[in-house]
């Protein structure tokens, strides 16, 4: 796993090395076992390395044999040894044994089309010095990052934004746009960052980019949408089906020269992953996890069934209010957007934990509540359907408590105040977003605290109409069952968005440590869509064929175990103990009016509340972390941006 | 009426921070229209409970009773008519 970056100045000399270096420096955490550098007239190249494949010889920016391609790549090719001997054979030589070179033979071969022979986690970059052409490519779930940005006359482009924020054309002013977008979907929607001028690679496309220009970017690989018809095949075949594949895809992703670990969150899925590893492969398997000192979020009783089962070597982490106030300025460094809730610091320091085990790669068990159809929002959507068939039903009032135990322990335990719920309105939103609107209307409340001027710079467009032309023609939506429509909906938002980035990529990189997701291998991904909706949710049971596969391969209570949204504890922690020092300084009248998002007298009102009451709403927490969140951003990226610190040149191998 | 008035003083300044400008009707539904979420409800019971000096039951726990600021009203003037 690695950083990488760029600089494409069409008809220029080589770009500045110690540009280059400052790139890297701001990468550094990504990779910072080795670093190179790649300079030719109208490009430079730089890769910032953690070596993972190939100790010995794997060094980026690397070159075919002839020098006219040059690569730097970000991620992981787990079918690398099979394309090997494939090219092998058909007479191509290597010279090294790693994935980099899969890829540029088979650039060689098929160019852009090399990506759809590639199962993997991979953003990389390829400069093609007969065509003086730089091509982009990015997995197709939005596993690897890469954005890109025009600066002067420059094209830049990084694994992270902070290294296209070293070119000194390159401007850094938050995306009013996106603000409005995150106080309604949690995040920028693709392929817009928090940053104005700022794109990224969208999952699952490739770009190309010429002295004329970019050319549009080019999609290749879309979820698959067409279903199994209903009685083509037996719920065993789908759970066959899908542990064979799970265990295939387990054992590519242990491909590592170094050792590989596993999260356990006390959950279905990464229990799954586990005991895949643990039953189907040698690997001797460490496991870490977080836990919290505040009981309401702890989940250690079920790590422990999990570890006492699977016999592992197992280290965790406690988290507490002042660690997760404390890493919070760090966490919004490194996620380069606001964030809604701080439920990504855990993840950072769970990272922090396995780096300092001398632990480069985890597996965990992201991507099975999309893929599978695990999240509540999935269940209500199929409940919102059945309750509009027959509103005053009594019995299907009933299915509400079943979906949502936990509203029995609040005053909303109320039927009444449930069907209120499922009953909200979906405008502004249209028709085919039924599932997400509630979320996303509950968000956008928080847009009150917006400042007039933030206000006037979002007029020009909404929130609504933005999300309905990233999908495109709605009749797209009537073609597919509700179930996979809603699934898709999460797939190409939530998950890149925000889990995999904000929640994953970010603060896993951020210390120096690789994810892998075999929930997310492309066959596991395409296999899951064709499970007729019925199945992949059976009644109200989530993941009821991944349940079944595991069958024998995991403890009865985890077996049986319903979905626990993972939760931190949010505004509370920065009022705990003065752990809010950083919160007190961000959020003062003062500073909010200086920065001009927000407006200071809702704001102060809203941290008094905060402050005067440890059990706020979820949107109050919302409203506080998202607002604490942007006030960083604009700090760290704005204000003390370290622009000029760079890595020593005696520490980089330069080529060219 | 001035229960009425002490209640939507309350949502304002609790839920919308004082922000007058958006708009909040009498009988809009604060949870339709996403004032209030489901947590946030027991601030509203805590709040009419010791204002008005009622006691609020698991039964009264409805819509009906608390979803919007005249029903809220509604409830609390019949609570204390029951009460006297």
């Amino acid at each position: 796993m690695c950083g990488i970056a760029g600089i494409f100045s069409p008809g220029q000399p080589p770009p500045s090395e110690t540009l280059l270096r400052r790139m890297l420096y701001l990468l550094r955490h990504r990779g910072p076992d080795e670093f190179g550098i790649f300079l030719a007239p109208s490009i430079g190249l730089a890769h910032a390395r953690l070596s993972i494949i190939d100790l010995s010889t794997g060094q980026q920016p690397m070159g075919n044999e002839d020098g006219s391609l040059r690569i730097v790549f970000n991620g992981e090719i787990f079918n690398y040894i099979e394309l090997r001997e494939d090219l092998v054979a058909r007479g191509h030589r290597f010279r090294t044994r790693s994935d980099t070179e899969v890829i540029l033979h088979l650039y060689e071969e098929k160019g852009a089309g090399a990506v759809d022979e590639l199962n993997g986690q991979f953003a990389f970059a390829i400069w093609d010095a007969g065509r003086q052409e730089l091509f982009l490519a990015r997995d197709r779930m939005g596993i690897r990052p890469l954005f890109y940005a025009r600066a002067g006359n420059d094209w830049v482009f990084g694994s992270e934004i902070k290294a296209i924020f070293a070119h000194p054309g390159a401007s850094r002013k938050i995306d009013p746009i996106a603000l409005d977008d995150i106080f309604t979907f949690w995040f920028p929607l693709s392929p817009r960052t928090a940053f104005e001028g700022i794109a990224e690679v969208p999952p699952a496309h490739t770009l190309t980019i010429d002295a004329r220009g970019m050319k549009e970017p080019r999609r290749y690989w879309a979820l698959p949408l067409e279903t199994d018809p209903a009685g083509a095949h037996d719920d065993t075949y789908y759970a066959d089906g899908l542990r064979d594949l799970m265990v295939d895809a387990t054992r590519l992703q242990l491909r590592a020269d170094v050792p590989v670990g596993a999260y356990l969150s006390g959950g279905l899925d990464s229990s799954v992953i586990a005991s895949l590893a643990r039953h189907y492969t040698p690997n001797p398997l460490r496991t870490f996890s977080i836990r919290f000192e505040d009981r309401e979020f702890d989940e250690g009783a079920k790590q422990k069934i999990m570890t006492e089962y699977l016999g592992t070597e197992h280290r965790e982490i406690t988290c507490g209010y002042a660690e997760i106030a404390k890493a919070f300025p760090q966490v919004i460094w490194h996620a380069e957007t606001p964030v809604v809730r701080v439920a990504p610091v855990p993840m950072f320091l769970l990272s922090r934990l396995v780096r300092d085990s001398s632990y480069k790669v985890v597996l965990t068990g992201e991507g099975a509540d999309e893929i599978l159809a695990g999240y509540d929002l999935f269940k209500e959507a199929k409940v919102r359907r059945f309750m509009e068939a027959s509103p005053n039903s009594a019995l299907r009032s009933r299915l509400l408590l079943r979906l949502y135990p936990y509203l029995r322990m609040s005053p909303t335990r109320s039927l009444e105040y449930a069907k209120a719920f499922f009953g909200a309105t979906i405008k502004p939103f249209s028709p085919q977003f039924h599932s997400h609107a509630s979320r996303w209307n509950m968000t956008s409340m928080n847009k009150n605290f917006f400042s007039p001027s933030l206000r006037a710079e979002i007029a020009s467009s909404t929130a609504a109409d933005r999300v309905a032309l990233l999908f495109g023609d709605p009749a797209w939506a009537n073609r597919i069952d509700p179930l996979t429509l809603s699934q898709e909906i999460e797939i190409k938002t939530l998950l890149p968005g925000y889990l995999l980035s904000s929640q994953g990529d970010r603060m896993l990189m951020g210390n120096s440590v690789e994810g892998r997701f075999p929930f997310l291998d492309h066959r596991v991904v395409e296999f899951s869509f064709r499970i007729p909706p019925h199945i992949r949710m059976k009644g109200l049971t989530e993941k009821y064929i991944l349940r079944k596969s595991m069958s024998g391969l995991l403890p009865k209570e985890i077996m049986k175990m319903e979905k626990q949204p993972y939760r931190a504890p949010d505004a509370r922690c920065f009022f705990d103990n003065g752990a809010g020092d950083v919160a007190d300084a961000m959020l003062s009248t003062d500073s909010i009016a200086r920065k001009g998002y927000f407006d200071p007298i809702y704001t102060e009102r809203l941290v008094a509340k905060c402050r005067g009451n440890p059990n706020i709403g979820f949107k109050d927490n919302m409203a506080f972390i998202s607002i604490l969140s942007t006030q960083l951003l604009d700090q760290l990226y704005l204000r003390d941006f370290p622009a000029r610190e760079e890595i020593p040149a005696e520490r980089v191998r330069i080529s060219g | 009426m001035e229960v009425e008035m002490l209640i939507r003083d309350f949502i304002v300044e609790n839920f919308l921070f004082g922000n007058v400008d958006v708009p909040l009707g009498d009988e809009d539904s604060f949870l339709q229209k996403g004032f209030i979420d489901s947590t946030g409800i027991l601030e509203v019971v805590s709040f009419i409970e010791e204002k008005f000096g009622i006691k609020v039951e698991d039964d009264d726990l409805l819509p009906e009773n608390l979803d919007s600021i005249r029903r809220l009203a509604d409830f609390v003037v019949r609570k204390r008519s029951l009460a006297a």
